[in-house]
């Protein structure tokens, strides 16, 4: 085990040649004919395969928009699952070609890590999960309390830091997946399981009795979740930042899935942009000039995925809140096109 | 026939130029793998340093003096989220590793001892049942068997509020094991000194017993002297007064117990894990130890009139050992390699804290996985260094 870690790490390193000499991701994708998309294990609502290995998940989406806007195909993506401590190795060494696993973008990790992050696709923040049975109904009454918790995240530095901040006792028990730290939560073995709040709806899911658990009402922390590609290669930054941006003003223009055909015949001179119909801004992309409207045929706009994959359309039903669009009250805002 | 060789010998070493001289090729082959490497190993390195640089990804050492930020749940020294660096983050991991590894081997060998020469018991149940132990065991993975044991573990013991309770002093439940730690005010000094004095003594009684055993041929109680000294030396510390202890006792709270001295789930279920599963590979190595022992051994033994315990004790095992000692080195290094699974039960160990947690942040992975493997190598190299030296002294000793 130790050895075959060691051995890619190091591999991984070393092979960091092949990745960072040849700065054209798009066209490695492209002669590649496939893109690889780093992505979560298995978080409903964010990355999760199904049995018969079909993925789906508002990231998942974000890497079927992505092979949509380059090869008009959204299935010409292999997911590479990954836990929250190996993702970045990951994409330094050039294993993936993008990384959309519901990853919060920090300073540290936009600059010293070699990551470059290229928007906020989900807006989030920390929350913690306990036993009603433990009559808590703060986080602040946490005092002493064992916490499970995921290596390798924010949550975890979040953790001690909140704990510390308001004079608590913590003991922390810390594991290498989702899986084994909610496992160990429902054994009895913390009195409470943290993580983005988004996360803790999904995770509860999976708890034996999902019931008898309850999120509090405190959120200690900005988690903005967005995909990151490597340093060096800016036309590849540019993509997948703008396959974001046409999300978002799709959404905002009111392009969706069913009427973007339609939509071609718009005279909004914005529209117009956005799918193509007038000037080159697909072309300046690398891109051709339809590659908006590939996105929305497929996958549809921000909005849509929101509501498929973790909003009224899906188990989690989570409110849009800040990641409503800017015009309605939330955070989601794009640049326009021209 | 002989008129030929007389000739050869009258032409002395052949006369070859050095490219055709086997010696001088061999050297020049190796001379040239060597540089192939070395140059291998420069173009690795300098290739990485420099696509590092040009991917802007931090490299360099200077991450070791870094905050840390994350707790870790076993410490053996001083060590906090906000005051650590990434340093003693590395120490705790190494030290929790080092602890793991030292009481999962100790055990593994005693119980390995125990199941190997239980399988060549007489009494068929015995056998039976140390071989059906040693099969289940080594065909299954020892990463389930590490889950397995976590979940053993959790789910026998009760949680907080019906922990098991002895005296109010120690608690047992699926948090872990809690129970008093003692706290010297004075005399905890001289409480060591009497046991290092013990330990003297007891090792000084041993030779000179060992000697006048080979003089004489008279035996001396040894292990009555040692247990004399082990517990009357500190008994004499305790009677004379000066020692002063407090003791620290677990509390319940009303989360958790606080205080006392905590033993993890974590780590007990990686202590069984690995001690279940080298244990049933050591058996394996006693047992072809001791049946390359000749037969004629025991029975020349036994005509002496010695008992099967002696037997065993005096003549079959040291002659065994021989051949245990070299087998039982690895399964001591994979013990210690293998404690490095860890990870799958949060245990914090070497890789968990080191490669995992402090990888991830820092994004070092060429620094950070090379300073891992060092210390496993070095770890492997000196454990086999002592089990060498262990063997030198019991190989025989010819007269
Ligand atoms: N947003 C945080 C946490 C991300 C994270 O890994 N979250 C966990 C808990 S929701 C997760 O996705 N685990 C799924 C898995 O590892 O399978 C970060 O970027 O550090």
């Amino acid at each position: 085990m130790k050895r075959v870690i060691t051995t890619f790490a190091l591999a991984a390193a070393f092979g960091l040649t092949a990745a960072a000499a040849s700065a054209q991701t798009l066209n490695t994708v492209k002669s590649r004919g496939i893109l690889n998309c780093g992505s979560n294990a298995g978080l409903a609502g964010f990355g999760l395969p199904d049995a018969q290995g079909n993925w789906t998940g508002l990231d998942v989406d974000y890497c079927r928009a992505i092979a949509a806007a380059i090869f008009d195909d959204p299935t010409k993506v292999k997911f590479v699952p990954l836990t929250a401590k190996d993702r970045f190795t990951s994409l330094q060494s050039g294993d993936v070609d993008v990384l959309v696993r519901n990853t919060t973008w920090t300073s540290s990790r936009d600059t010293s890590l070699g990551l470059n992050f290229t928007g906020v696709n989900y807006y989030d923040g920390q929350g913690f999960m306990v036993r009603k049975s433990l009559k808590v109904n703060s986080a602040l009454e946490l005092n002493d309390a064992a916490v499970c918790v995921q290596q390798g995240t924010t949550t975890e530095l979040n953790l001690a830091d909140y704990f510390r901040a308001n004079k608590m006792k913590l003991k922390t028990v810390t594991f290498a997946s989702a899986d084994e730290t909610t496992k160990a939560y429902d054994a009895g073995r913390c009195d409470a399981f943290t993580t983005d709040a988004s996360g803790l709806y999904s995770e509860r899911l999976r708890l034996a009795k999902p019931d008898d658990h309850v999120v509090l009402p405190e959120i200690i922390s900005k988690e903005p979740l967005g995909p990151s590609v490597r340093h060096g290669d800016d036309q590849w930054f540019d993509i997948v930042k703008w396959v974001h941006f046409a999300l978002i003003n799709a959404e905002e223009m009111g392009i969706t899935k069913a009427n973007v055909n339609e939509m071609l015949k718009s005279e909004n001179p914005d529209v117009k942009r956005l799918l193509g119909t007038e000037g080159a801004y697909g072309e300046q992309l690398g891109l051709t000039k339809d590659w908006a409207v590939r996105i929305i045929k497929h996958v549809g706009n921000y909005g849509e995925i929101f509501e498929r994959n973790v909003g009224q359309g899906s188990p989690l039903k989570i409110a849009r809140g800040l990641n409503a669009l800017w015009t309605k009250g939330g955070l989601q805002y794009a640049p326009p096109v021209r | 026939m002989s008129v030929a060789q007389e000739s050869i010998r009258d032409a002395g070493p052949p006369k070859v130029s050095p490219i055709r001289d086997p010696k001088v090729r061999a050297i020049a082959y190796q001379a040239l793998l060597c540089l192939i490497v070395a140059f291998l190993v420069y173009a690795a390195a300098r290739n990485a340093i420099v696509n590092l640089e040009r991917a802007h990804i931090a490299s360099g050492f200077g991450f070791w003096d870094v905050t840390a930020g994350f707790d870790i749940s076993q410490t053996l020294i001083e060590y906090s989220a906000q005051a650590s660096t990434y340093g003693t983050a590395f120490w705790v991991g190494l030290l929790n590793t080092l602890l793991v590894s030292v009481i999962g081997i100790v055990l593994a060998t005693i119980l390995g001892f125990l199941v190997g020469v239980a399988r060549l018991s007489r009494n068929l149940l015995v056998v039976r049942i140390a071989a059906g132990y040693v099969e289940v065991i080594r065909n299954l993975p020892l990463l389930l068997q590490l889950l397995f044991w976590y979940n053993a573990v959790l789910k026998a013991l009760p949680d907080l509020r019906s922990s098991y309770d002895i005296g109010g002093s120690i608690f047992l439940n699926n948090r872990g094991l809690f129970f008093p730690s003692p706290i010297f005010h004075s005399g905890g000094k001289l409480l060591v000194g009497a046991l290092i004095v013990a330990l003297v003594g007891s090792i000084a009684f041993r030779i000179w017993a060992h000697k006048r055993q080979e003089r004489t041929g008279q035996q001396a109680p040894v292990l009555w002297v040692t247990l004399a000294l082990f517990i009357g030396l500190p008994l004499l510390v305790l009677l004379s007064g000066e020692l002063s202890v407090a003791f620290s006792y677990p509390e319940k709270g009303r989360f958790n117990i606080r205080g006392g001295v905590e033993v993890l789930p974590e780590f007990v279920a990686l202590l069984l894990g690995l001690v279940a599963y080298t244990a049933a590979f050591i058996s394996e190595v006693v047992r072809a130890g001791i049946l390359a022992v000749s037969k004629g051994q025991t029975e020349a033994a036994n005509a002496l009139g010695l008992r099967q315990g002696p037997t065993l004790r005096l003549v079959v095992i040291p002659q065994a050992m021989r051949v245990i000692i070299p087998p039982l080195t690895s399964q001591y290094l994979n013990l210690t390699k293998n404690s490095s699974l860890a990870v799958a039960v949060g245990y914090p160990d070497l890789v968990q804290v080191f490669t995992g947690t402090v990888l991830n942040q820092t994004g070092q992975a060429v620094e950070v996985v090379a300073i891992t493997m060092a210390v496993y190598l070095t770890i492997s190299l000196v454990t086999s260094f002592a089990m060498n030296v262990f063997n030198s002294r019991m190989a025989i000793v010819e007269r």
